[in-house]
């Protein structure tokens, strides 16, 4: 249709209302996309699918959680029992990681530690993600006095001696898994939150986020759909982060008590006590150093993958 | 895909080049010689008698002491400096015999002694040592009013009404058993006969204090305050970070001091300290007043053979029962846990150090009558036995009408080595007796409050001695002892302790503490006896005259350097 | 701007109480006391220890004198360390790991901006994956086997360097290396991505647009830009920095008030706690009130007292 050559064209004085006739086209279908409708996640899915390195560091990351699961299986070894005309062996067609102090096998306690490692890092990570961001969000969103009263309430929390809270924790509870992840994101998510916080107070007087409040958005809506997607950079790159944070941490609390319990061992707390005799027994740090650091390289590139794929601004 | 394989590839370079330095590492072992830390000194006797020109001795603290107030003290770390600041009425040697030290002679008769003080020990601003210094020492030490309180003022009980003067019964301190006579006689009256009494005088709690100190608080953590009567004086302490000492001109023997300064790091961690020596950092290493990682003793027993120096101490390792929970107030069930462990693996694969599987609670190194208790009394109050120990084990179940035992746990205090010798153990119960044991480790705070609260089943525990003598080991057990943390309660055993402290017969003594010792272990069994400890360090070759007492305690006052060092 | 101050400064006493409080019974609760040792203290004189220190008295009492005493500015006594000054210990300790902690800062700042800049100029080339894996080392290696590492290449191997100890300028290369390593890599990562984000903005585009130079547009756009979440990072960073960290102090055996902290906590060295977590605290809260006021300097469009509403 074209409607510059209609407007201009003279009205012929001679039409009837009989001549006019509806054609079945009204306004609304006039607006309908002829493009299949994409998302927002279905559209970043597509970004990261094309990002090669991203879905290889993917699979990397998925062999490991699946060797992890199968690793201590396939073995004749368990990670417990001790062996001690083989200790400190090195690597062989007997043991493919060679032993420990106490003559236990490197390869399956190796493949434990990353199962309790990704078990403790993945866990304080969502949940520092999902407190951080919410508070972190609204204390920049709000601004003025809910920021600074939660904001103090944060540097307080982040300013009381951690290691008092995760004693009285291991002396309150039971040692397990649940209390080391719990002792860790008791004061994890404040980073996160601050670097959230920072994010949206330089994002909320943007012009995209007064139009949309001009357009009637809600908070919620303006938080959630505009602000927090704009400040996705900064937040995955802290939750990239606070994966192998929470991984040393955990090896630092077993150090103290409060890690996980012997003869279970994660692969920080493994690199720890390898770390005294390492010239000589170098597997021992090697295998649990490799693990650990592949983990990371990978969980950096995807999450840099992801960033890219998610971050509206970085759209092409 | 390509650029990905390069990241890994690097990372894995990374990763491999510092195995590869560490390879590198084991081949040219020992021949690493960097000599950059030796200054050589302006002063000092060189060419003398092959010593070496700088008299600088190296060593590392793993701990920093709280304070150099020899009332205060407490631990060994402030024991090592101590010995070298400060001397007492004698010395002991390496066999615990007692040397002259600010006394020349002294006379024992029963509980009174009477000490001879030399007359030219001064302190380190000139004044003489006279046997005032002492009574004024031992006074503050006892004094409940001295700030803070010294928690070893009961080394001091021994003294006539010491005990009763410091718990504030008796406020008149003339009527405790120490007076000076003149300026260099001090009579002592013990509250008992002693027979170890000479020995603890070398302790640091009766070291004497120079008067001035009476109101200065702060006397004791200052470089420039302290006035001491030993071979060196505290020249700098950089809190954290130094601690040096310096060779006191003033003191008397000072001819046979060869060292001219003592520095000590103050390095808290094991790896470091053992780096630290072999980059040449360091003279000596290891116990008693640093640590040397467990791992390495089997790797420096071949590489530094010549320099590992490991000697048995008056300490022993054991686990204890708490004997008031289930399943541990059985004896049977006790003893089973106890015959089912194979000490001797576990000394040489898991503890490492060389130590001496142990059988009783007395370590070797403490005197007997003529020898040490430990040679004349046989620890053979139980054997290692796994058929036995099974069938102790269903016999004790039986008794107690388990079919299962009770969830069991062993407690220790968070630490590698414990950790890896409470796996071991657990270990060998799973496989020698099928019994699941799990362990669980604690802040050492929240450890001690629950095994003296007794709330525990089976827990790590060490004890080291006092002074020399088996008393120091087995008057913990009586039942009113606030050491005896296992519900252990026994009259008869209470009675041959009493009895022990009573007496001046040596015979009679040690009679008394072998039938002591067999009711706690053979027949009650009450602990769990796993090793005696040693001392693990290690000694540069050009170290000589380090004194290592039965305590584990270090003398570096007659130590030097010979001209090996560059 | 004096009222802003004066504001912050108001929320600041009042979180210190909380701070104070909070810290104070939890540190109560926990199990042991400074007494507390294997070889027991005879119960006569752990009772005159108790009397001495006023820990004979119900919590509530105990924790009211010490608010009196703070507000005097009195810190007390250390209670295992005889008759030391709590503050005198603090300042001892704290003036090893700021001395530490302020070189350690500026060179991870300096190399980690730098790395990250370099990095997002030229995205998805060599220099971008060259930093990164840097960077990702930094993170995926623990510090202690970065220190260990450190110590046994360059003392142990190399002898360029001392293993422990921290007596003048050559004492700080290894420690400091250790200790950027992880700020390093952070700054860096964050700095690449909102460098990132900031080169795609609208506001470059138009400086390219009207012919602005790519250095001005760098200095005075993108940097400017880039670096907020970096100075978000900062503070925190600044206060974790030079409040020590426990396993380089302890690894290089260096007397700082990191190693400090652990080892009066371990001991139930009150007063000591309580001075160093006071101390933390208000580090803490000044680093982000600082924080906060360089937000508003470096990018103009925030406005921190206002609300939503404002």
């Amino acid at each position: 249709m074209d409607l510059k050559q209609m407007k201009v064209m003279p009205a012929p004085a001679d039409l009837k209302p009989e001549d006019f006739r509806k054609i079945g086209m009204d306004e609304k279908e006039a607006e309908v996309i002829q493009r299949e409708s994409i998302s927002a996640w279905q559209d970043a899915w597509y970004r990261l699918r094309t990002n090669k390195l991203a879905m290889f560091a993917l699979c990397v990351l998925i062999f490991i959680c699946v060797a992890a699961i199968i690793g201590p299986m396939i073995s004749n070894y368990d990670y417990y029992s001790n062996d001690y005309l083989n200790t400190n062996s090195k690597p062989s067609a007997e043991h493919w990681f060679g032993t420990d102090d106490l003559g236990r096998d490197m390869f399956v306690r190796t493949w434990m530690g990353a199962r309790i490692s990704l078990i403790v890092g993945l866990a304080a990570a969502c949940i520092d993600l999902l407190i951080g961001v919410i508070y972190g969000g609204i204390m920049g969103y709000y601004g003025g006095r809910v920021d600074e009263i939660m904001n103090k309430f944060s540097e307080i929390l982040y300013a009381i001696p951690y290691l008092l809270v995760t004693i009285l924790l291991l002396v309150v509870l039971e040692p397990s898994l649940g209390t080391i992840i719990l002792a860790l994101t008791i004061t994890g998510w404040i980073n996160m939150s601050w670097i959230v916080r920072g994010e949206i107070m330089q994002l909320k007087n943007r012009e995209f986020v007064l139009a949309s409040r001009s357009m009637g958005a809600g908070s919620g809506r303006l938080l959630f759909r505009h602000l927090l997607p704009n400040a996705v950079g900064p937040i995955i790159v802290t939750v990239t982060l606070s994966v192998p944070n929470a991984i040393f941490a955990e090896a630092f609390l077993s150090f103290l008590g409060l890690g996980v319990q012997a003869p279970i061992a994660s692969l920080g707390s493994m690199i720890n006590d390898a770390l005294t005799a390492w010239e000589a027994y170098p597997w021992r740090m090697l295998f649990p150093a490799i693990l650990i650091s592949l983990t990371m390289l990978c969980f950096n590139i995807f999450g840099d993958g992801l960033r890219d794929a998610l971050d509206p601004k970085l759209k092409k | 895909m390509k650029k990905n394989k390069s990241l890994l590839l690097l990372l894995t370079l990374v990763l491999a080049l510092s195995t590869l330095l560490a390879a590198c590492g084991s081949n040219d072992k020992g021949a690493s010689n960097g000599g950059k830390n030796n200054t050589p000194a302006e002063n000092g006797n060189s060419g003398e008698d092959g010593l070496a020109a700088d008299q600088t001795l190296r060593i590392n603290l793993s701990a920093e002491p709280p304070t150099f107030d020899p009332a205060l003290a407490e631990d060994s770390q402030a024991n090592t400096v101590l010995k070298t600041m400060y001397e007492g009425l004698v010395r002991v040697d390496d066999e615990g015999q007692p040397l002259p030290g600010t006394a020349e002679t002294w006379d024992v008769d029963g509980v009174k002694y009477t000490f001879h003080l030399r007359k030219d020990a001064v302190w380190s601003n000139g004044d003489p040592v006279t046997a005032h210094d002492f009574v004024f020492a031992w006074e503050r030490v006892l004094s409940p009013e001295t700030m803070p309180a010294p928690t070893y003022a009961y080394q001091l009980y021994y003294l006539k009404n010491a005990q009763k003067y410091n718990e504030g019964e008796i406020s008149d301190f003339s009527q405790v058993g120490v007076r000076a006579a003149d300026d260099y006689t001090l009579e002592v009256e013990l509250e008992a006969p002693t027979p170890y009494f000479l020995g603890l005088t070398s302790f640091y709690t009766y070291y004497p204090v120079h008067q001035s100190v009476k109101g200065d608080e702060k006397w004791a953590l200052d470089a420039s305050k302290m006035i001491v009567n030993g071979p060196f004086t505290l020249t700098n302490w950089t809190k954290g970070q130094t601690i040096e000492v310096t060779k006191n001109d003033k003191y008397w023997d000072k001819d046979n001091i060869k060292l001219n300064k003592i520095t000590m790091s103050l390095v808290n961690s094991s790896a470091s300290e053992l780096a630290s020596y072999k980059n040449n950092e360091l003279d000596r290493a290891g116990h008693p007043h640093g640590e040397i990682p467990t791992d390495q003793i089997p790797i420096l027993e071949k590489d530094l053979k010549d320099e590992l120096k490991i000697k048995g101490i008056a300490s022993t390792y054991y686990y204890q029962f708490n004997t008031t929970e289930k399943p541990f107030d059985n004896f049977k069930i006790r003893k089973a846990f106890a015959m089912a462990i194979d000490r001797q693996i576990l000394v040489d694969k898991v503890a490492l150090g060389g130590q001496i599987p142990a059988f009783g609670f007395v370590p070797p190194g403490i005197k007997g009558i003529n020898d040490e208790y430990r040679v004349e009394n046989k620890d053979d109050y139980f054997a290692e036995n796994i058929e036995e120990a099974k069938k102790l084990l269903e016999e004790g179940m039986q008794e107690e009408g388990y079919t299962k035992l009770p969830d069991i746990t062993l407690l220790y205090n968070s630490n590698d080595a414990h950790k890896k010798f409470a796996l071991a153990v657990a270990d060998m119960w799973k496989q020698n007796l099928g019994v699941d044991v799990q362990t669980q480790n604690q802040e050492w705070a929240v450890f001690l409050e629950n095994r003296q609260n007794l709330n525990y089943q089976v827990a790590r525990a060490g004890w080291s001695a006092d002074y020399n003598d088996p008393m120091t080991f087995l008057d913990m057990w009586t039942s009113n002892s606030p050491h005896n943390d296992v519900g252990f309660k026994n009259e008869e055993y209470d009675k041959l302790i009493a009895e022990a402290k009573a007496t001046e017969d040596n015979e009679k003594r040690n009679e008394n503490f072998k039938k002591a010792e067999e009711i706690f272990v053979k027949e009650t069994m009450a602990i769990l006896p796993l090793y005696y400890y040693t001392n693990v360090g290690l000694e540069k070759p050009w170290l000589k005259g380090v004194s290592l007492d039965f305590s584990g305690a270090i003398d570096y006052t007659r130590a030097y350097i010979t001209e090996e060092r560059k | 701007m004096v009222r802003y101050i004066a504001n912050k400064f108001f929320y600041m006493l009042v979180s210190l109480f909380i701070l104070i409080s909070a810290t104070f019974f939890l540190m109560k609760a926990i199990p042991g006391d400074p007494f507390t040792s294997e070889k027991k203290v005879p119960p006569a004189i752990k009772e005159r220890l108790y009397e001495q220190y006023g820990l004979d008295k119900p919590v509530y009492q105990q924790y009211l004198k010490y608010l009196g005493d703070i507000a005097q500015g009195n810190f007390g006594i250390s209670m295992k360390r005889a008759n030391q000054d709590v503050s005198e210990i603090i300042g001892q300790t704290f003036s090893s790991s700021l001395k530490l902690g302020l070189v350690a800062i500026v060179v991870a700042v300096v190399v980690g901006v730098l790395l990250g800049m370099l990095a997002a100029l030229y995205h998805r080339k060599l220099m971008d994956n060259v930093a990164m894996v840097l960077a990702v080392l930094g993170i995926a290696v623990p510090s202690f086997v970065v220190a260990t590492m450190l110590q046994y290449v360059f003392a142990s191997k190399l002898h360029w360097l001392p293993t422990t100890g921290f007596n003048g300028p050559l004492y700080y290369f290894l420690p400091v290396a250790a200790l950027t390593a992880q700020p390093i890599a952070f700054i860096a990562r964050l700095t690449r991505s909102s460098m990132l984000e900031v080169l795609h903005a609208d506001y470059i585009k138009t400086a390219k647009a009207k012919g602005l130079g790519w250095m001005a547009i760098l200095f005075r756009h993108v940097i400017r830009n880039g670096i907020m979440p970096v100075i978000t990072y900062l503070g925190p960073m600044t206060a974790n920095i030079v409040t020590g960290s426990v396993v380089i102090e302890q690894l290089f055996g260096i007397g700082g008030i990191g190693k400090q902290f652990v080892e009066v906590i371990s001991n139930r060295d009150y007063p000591i706690i309580m001075g160093i977590t006071i101390f933390y605290g208000i580090l803490l809260m000044f680093a982000r009130f600082i924080t906060d006021i360089a937000y508003v300097l470096v990018d103009p469009r925030i406005k921190l007292n206002k609300g939503k509403e404002g």
